[in-house]
C-alpha cells in the first residue's frame, strides 16, 4: 500500500498512497457494528490491549443493565444508578469522587484499591458495586473523626510507613481492619494483614512498626 | 529550631495517609476525553498500511503527520520517533493515537484498528548487534603490565536481566490546551525533560508550554523520560480535539511498553597476586539498549564508570557499549548502570576470593580504596572514602565471620558486597545542566522554588530542613511550591541522587543569601520596608573538581557514596528457590538530613535489590514481555522481604549541605551480588540473576 522508495521517506496523505485510504472504505463497513470489526482484529494486537480494556465488553453487549442501588460508604447513604457490571471501584472513585482507593491492576493484583466492606479489607476492583449494598463500606476518607485522623493514620505519620504514598490507603485499611479485629497483633499478624498489598517503595519495615504502635496506641498504651 | 538530621513530620504526609492527595488519574476536567496508544505488534519492519474499521464520530485520530513540530521524543540523540512514519523497530512501537469521551468506545475502536506490516528479521542478542549507541574506554596505567605482575588471572562473564521499576501507580498525563499552547500534569520526575521535549515536538515558543507535576506515585527512573512521550500523546490529541486529554497506562501497558533496567553482560579478567592484591582489572561492558538511545549513553556512563568496583588497581582497562536491539527501549531505573556492573565486580571478587583460597573480606580490605587512592579514571579521593569503615561494620553488625563457619555446609549461606555510588551527574554533567533553585520570602518565612519532584523520597521535606536550618528558623515556616514549569527554575531531573546534595546545596546557598539580606528584619518586616524578595542560585562547580568527557579522565563525580551489604540465604533443596533470610545494609551518606527518610531510602533500595537478584525476571517472546503483570512478575511482597538491619555512618562531604551525600540509588547496588555470594557459599555456581530456582537448579557445583 505504502510507496516503495528508498530513504525514510514517510507515507505521505496523497490519495492513493495514504494508509488512511482504506480506512475510510472502512469507515462506511464499519458502522454495520462493532461485532463485525471485532473479527478484523489480528491477534497479535491483544497483548497490547490493557486488563481493563479486556475485562471490559464493547458497547452494544447484551445483558449490560442500569441499576439503582444504596451504598452505605463511610456513614453515608449513598442512592445510586450504575450499570450491572460496574466495581465497587469504579463507583467509588468514578462516581463518589473518593479517589483515595487506587485502580492499579484491576485484578486483585496489588492491594492499592482496598476497601473495608464490613470491616473486612477487600479488593474494590474485584467486587461488583450491586455486592456491595446492604453493607458498611469504609474508605481511607472515612477513617478520620472531623479533624482528628484515625490511630493507625497517626502511626503511619509518625514511623514513615510510607513514601509515594499511592499504596498508603489500602495499606492503611488492612492495617485498621487487623487492629480492629485483633487488639494485640504480633509481628507475623501484621505481615499476613498486608500481604496482599504491595509497597514498590519498599516500606514494609516502617508499615509494621506503624501497625504494632497503633495497635498499642488503641489499646490505650503508648 | 534546629532541623537537619530531625525527623520532622513529612510536607505532605497528612494529604497521602487521608486520601486527599490527588494523583493524575484523580484529576478531571471538563469536557476531558480519553486516550489510547495503538503500538506495533511486530518488532521490525514497514507500516504498510492502516485501516481503521470504525465510525470516526467522536473520535480523534492522530498519527505523525499531526505532529506540528518535530516528530522525535527530545532526548540525548533525538532519534526516537512521537509516532512512527514508517519504520517500526519494537513491538511496542506507538504507532496511532485515539481519544474520545467514552472510555468503552476505546475499547471497540481499538480493536478495529488493522495494521500490515511488511516484516523484517529482527535483532534481539545484543551480541550480534551491530549498531551501538555508545561507546566509552577507560585506561589507567599498562593493563598489560599488570597482568605481567600477576600471579593468577581469574576470568568470569556476569549477565543480569530486564527489571521493570513498577512504581505502584502507572504513567499518566492530561494535556489541556489552553492560551494558544499546552499544559500537561503528570507523574513524572523531569518536569523541564517534558517541557523540552513538548517545545520541540509542538513546534510551540517555550512560554506556551506548560509542565505540572502531581503527587507522583513512585518513579524509580521509569518516570525519567517515558512521561515525554506520553506527554507527547496526550498534548497532540488535545490540541486535535481541542479538549483536555487524559491517557492513564493500566499495568499491563506500562510494564509492556515503557523503558527497564538495561539487560548487562559484563566480562572481568583480573590479576592478582597469591596475597590477593589486584595488579590488572580488565572489563568489558555490554549493555542492550533496545531500539532507540534514550538514556543509553548516559547509563553505560555510569555502569563503567562503577565497573572496578570500590578498588584500587593501578592497571584498568575498561571498554563499555550500549547497542540497539529490536525491543523496546531500556532506560532509567534507580542505580543507572552502577547495580549491573557492580553485580558483576563484587561476584567476581567473591570467585577471586574461592580461587586464591582467601576470606572474602580479607581480600576486599586488602584491595578497597583508601583516601588519597585514585579510581580507573584518576580522580583522587577524599577524606570521605569510607570503604574500610562500611566493610568492617558491616562485618560486626551481621557477625559475619561467625556464621560463615556457621553456616559451612547447611543449606544456608553468608555473603557480603562492597560498593560505592557517584552522587549527581558527571562532573560535566552538573556544569552542563546548569541547575538553579530560588527561595521566596513570605510573610513567615520562605516558600522553596525548584524543578526538583517529591516521587517518595523526601524531596520536600528535606528541601525545607536544609532551608530551615540555615536560616535559622522552624521546620514550618518553609513551605514548598508546587512544581509548576510556569513557577519554578530549572533544578535539573530528579535523577542520580542529586536531589539532596546539588540541588540542597543550591538551596543552602539561596538561604545564606536570605538571611544576609534580612539581616535583623522579620520577614513581614522586610516585605512592608522592601517589597517581595525572590533569591535565585545557579549551580556552581566546586573548584577542585576537573572532568574531561572525551578521554573519560578526572572526577567522575563530586564524591561517592558507600555502602556494604551483607546477606543471608536459605536455599530448599527441593525446590532450589533462595529466600533471603537477612540483610545487613550499612551506608555512609555524609549526612542523613532525615534520619528515618534516609532509613527509607536504603530499606526501599535494599528491597529492590532483592527483587533484582531472586524474582524479578522479565521473559521477552519475539521482542515483547510475556509476563506484562503482576502475577508472574514477581516483586518483594511483605512475605518476601527479609529483616533488614540498617546502620548509617556520616562522614561529610565539603561541598555537600551540611556534609550530605546522595542516598536514593547507592542502596540497590549492592543487594544482589551479596544475595548470590551467601548462594556461592552454598555451593551453588551463580553467576546470572535473576537467580531463579530454574537458574539455581542448572548450576554447578563450586569446586572446594
Amino acid at each position: 500500500m505504502a510507496r516503495k522508495k528508498n530513504g525514510d521517506t514517510a507515507p505521505k496523505p496523497e490519495p492513493d498512497d495514504d494508509p488512511f485510504v482504506v480506512s475510510r472504505r472502512g469507515f462506511l463497513k464499519g458502522v454495520s457494528g462493532s461485532a463485525i470489526t471485532a473479527a478484523v482484529v489480528p491477534q497479535v494486537l491483544v497483548p497490547a490491549i490493557g486488563a481493563a480494556a479486556m475485562a471490559a465488553a464493547p458497547p452494544d453487549v447484551k445483558g449490560v443493565t442500569s441499576l439503582k442501588i444504596d451504598l452505605d460508604v463511610n456513614g453515608q447513604k449513598r442512592s445510586l444508578e450504575v450499570e450491572s457490571r460496574e466495581t465497587l471501584l469504579e463507583v467509588l472513585r468514578d462516581r463518589l469522587d473518593l479517589t483515595g482507593a487506587k485502580l492499579v491492576c484491576d485484578r486483585g493484583e496489588c492491594g492499592a484499591c482496598t476497601a473495608l466492606v464490613d470491616g473486612e479489607p477487600i479488593y474494590s476492583c474485584m467486587m461488583l458495586a450491586a455486592d456491595a449494598q446492604g453493607r458498611k463500606i469504609t474508605t481511607v476518607e472515612g477513617l478520620a473523626q472531623g479533624d482528628k485522623l484515625h490511630p493507625v493514620q497517626e502511626a503511619f505519620l509518625q514511623y514513615d510507613g510510607y513514601q509515594c504514598g499511592f499504596c498508603t490507603p489500602g495499606q492503611i485499611l488492612s492495617c485498621v481492619a487487623l487492629v480492629n479485629h485483633n487488639p494485640n497483633p504480633t509481628l507475623d499478624d501484621v505481615k499476613e494483614a498486608i500481604a496482599g498489598n504491595l509497597c514498590r517503595c519498599g516500606t514494609y519495615t516502617k508499615i509494621f512498626e506503624a501497625a504494632l504502635a497503633a495497635a498499642k496506641s488503641s489499646r490505650g498504651g503508648k | 529550631m534546629k532541623s537537619v538530621g530531625r525527623n520532622v513530620e513529612r510536607k505532605e504526609g497528612a494529604a497521602k495517609v487521608s486520601g486527599a492527595a490527588r494523583y493524575v488519574d484523580d484529576l478531571s476536567f471538563p469536557g476531558m476525553l480519553y486516550g489510547v496508544t495503538i503500538r506495533s505488534s511486530i518488532p521490525c519492519g514497514e507500516i504498510a498500511s492502516i485501516k481503521l474499521d470504525f465510525s470516526r464520530k467522536g473520535f480523534t485520530v492522530v498519527d505523525h503527520r499531526d505532529v506540528p513540530g518535530k516528530n522525535v521524543i527530545a532526548l540525548i540523540d533525538d532519534d526516537q520517533p512521537c509516532l512512527a512514519e514508517r519504520e517500526v523497530r519494537h513491538a511496542e512501537e506507538p504507532i496511532l493515537l485515539l481519544a474520545h469521551e467514552e472510555r468503552e468506545a476505546l475499547v471497540a475502536a481499538r480493536r478495529a484498528v488493522r495494521i500490515d506490516y511488511r516484516a523484517r528479521e529482527p535483532l534481539f542478542d545484543p551480541r550480534r548487534s551491530t549498531k551501538a549507541f555508545k561507546e566509552i574506554a577507560i585506561d589507567k596505567g599498562d593493563v598489560e603490565r599488570g597482568f605481567a605482575e600477576a600471579d593468577v588471572v581469574v576470568e568470569g562473564e556476569y549477565t543480569s536481566g530486564h527489571q521493570e521499576q513498577l512504581y505502584v501507580e502507572t504513567n499518566g498525563m492530561i494535556a489541556v490546551p489552553e492560551g494558544g499552547g499546552i499544559t500537561v500534569y503528570g507523574s513524572l520526575q523531569c518536569p523541564y525533560y517534558v517541557h523540552a521535549a513538548l517545545v520541540k515536538l509542538l513546534g510551540l515558543p517555550p512560554k506556551r508550554v506548560r509542565v505540572m507535576q502531581c503527587e507522583t506515585g513512585g518513579g524509580f527512573g521509569g518516570k525519567e523520560e517515558y512521561p515525554s512521550m506520553i506527554a507527547g500523546h496526550a498534548a497532540l490529541l488535545a490540541l486535535k480535539a481541542r479538549r483536555p486529554v487524559k491517557i492513564v497506562y493500566d499495568r499491563a501497558e506500562d510494564m509492556a511498553a515503557t523503558t527497564k533496567r538495561h539487560p548487562a553482560i559484563v566480562r572481568h579478567r583480573t590479576g592478582v597476586k597469591r596475597d590477593g592484591r589486584i595488579t590488572a582489572m580488565d572489563v568489558d561492558v555490554l549493555m542492550d539498549g533496545g531500539a532507540y538511545a534514550t538514556l543509553s549513553a548516559v547509563v553505560l556512563s555510569r555502569g563503567v564508570l562503577h565497573a572496578t568496583g570500590p578498588y584500587r588497581c593501578d592497571h584498568v582497562k575498561i571498554r563499555g557499549r550500549a547497542v540497539m536491539t529490536n525491543t523496546p527501549p531500556n532506560g532509567a531505573f534507580r542505580g543507572f548502570g552502577a547495580p549491573q556492573t557492580l553485580f558483576a565486580a563484587e561476584v567476581h571478587v567473591e570467585r577471586i576470593a574461592e580461587t586464591l583460597g582467601l576470606d572474602p573480606v580479607k581480600l576486599r580490605e586488602k584491595n578497597a580504596l583508601r583516601p588519597g587512592d585514585t579510581t580507573a579514571t584518576g580522580q583522587t579521593l577524599g577524606r570521605d572514602a569510607s570503604a574500610l569503615q562500611v566493610l568492617r561494620e558491616a562485618v560486626r553488625v551481621s557477625d559475619f565471620h561467625r556464621k560463615r563457619d556457621e553456616y559451612r555446609g547447611t543449606n544456608r549461606g553468608i555473603g557480603l558486597a562492597l560498593y560505592l555510588h557517584g552522587s549527581g551527574f558527571t562532573g560535566g554533567g552538573e556544569l552542563k545542566l546548569a541547575s538553579k533553585a530560588s527561595l521566596e520570602l513570605t510573610e513567615t518565612g520562605a516558600r522553596i522554588l525548584v524543578a526538583s519532584t517529591e516521587i517518595g523520597q523526601g524531596t520536600r521535606t528535606m528541601h525545607a530542613q536544609i532551608v530551615a536550618e540555615t536560616l535559622g528558623w522552624p521546620y514550618d515556616a518553609i513551605e514548598v511550591s508546587d512544581v509548576d514549569t510556569a513557577r519554578v527554575p530549572n533544578s535539573g531531573p530528579t535523577v542520580a541522587s542529586r536531589t539532596c546534595m546539588i540541588v540542597g546545596k543550591i538551596l543552602q546557598r539561596c538561604a545564606v543569601e536570605m538571611k544576609r539580606k534580612l539581616g535583623k528584619l522579620t520577614p513581614a518586616e522586610y516585605l512592608t520596608r522592601r517589597g517581595p524578595l525572590v533569591i535565585t542560585m545557579q549551580y556552581e562547580k566546586p573548584g577542585d573538581i576537573q572532568w574531561d568527557d572525551a578521554t573519560y579522565q578526572g572526577d567522575a563525580y563530586g564524591t561517592f557514596a558507600w555502602a556494604c551489604n551483607v546477606a543471608e540465604v536459605e536455599i530448599d533443596p527441593v525446590t532450589y528457590r533462595a529466600r533471603p533470610l537477612r540483610l545487613t545494609a550499612v551506608a555512609e551518606i555524609g549526612k542523613a538530613i532525615h534520619p528515618i527518610l534516609a532509613m527509607g531510602q536504603i530499606e526501599g533500595g535494599t528491597a529492590q535489590g532483592v527483587g533484582f537478584a531472586l524474582f524479578e525476571d522479565v521473559v521477552m517472546r519475539d521482542g515483547r514481555m510475556a509476563n506484562a503483570q503482576l502475577t508472574n512478575y514477581i516483586v518483594p511482597t511483605p512475605a518476601d522481604t527479609p529483616p533488614i538491619d540498617v546502620a548509617i555512618l556520616e562522614r561529610a562531604y565539603r561541598h555537600g549541605p551540611f556534609g550530605a551525600k546522595g542516598v536514593g540509588e547507592l542502596p540497590v547496588d549492592g543487594p544482589a551480588p551479596a544475595i548470590v555470594n551467601a548462594i556461592r557459599h552454598v555451593g551453588l555456581d551463580v553467576r546470572s540473576i535473576p537467580a531463579t530456582p530454574e537458574r539455581l537448579s542448572d548450576a554447578p557445583a563450586i569446586a572446594r
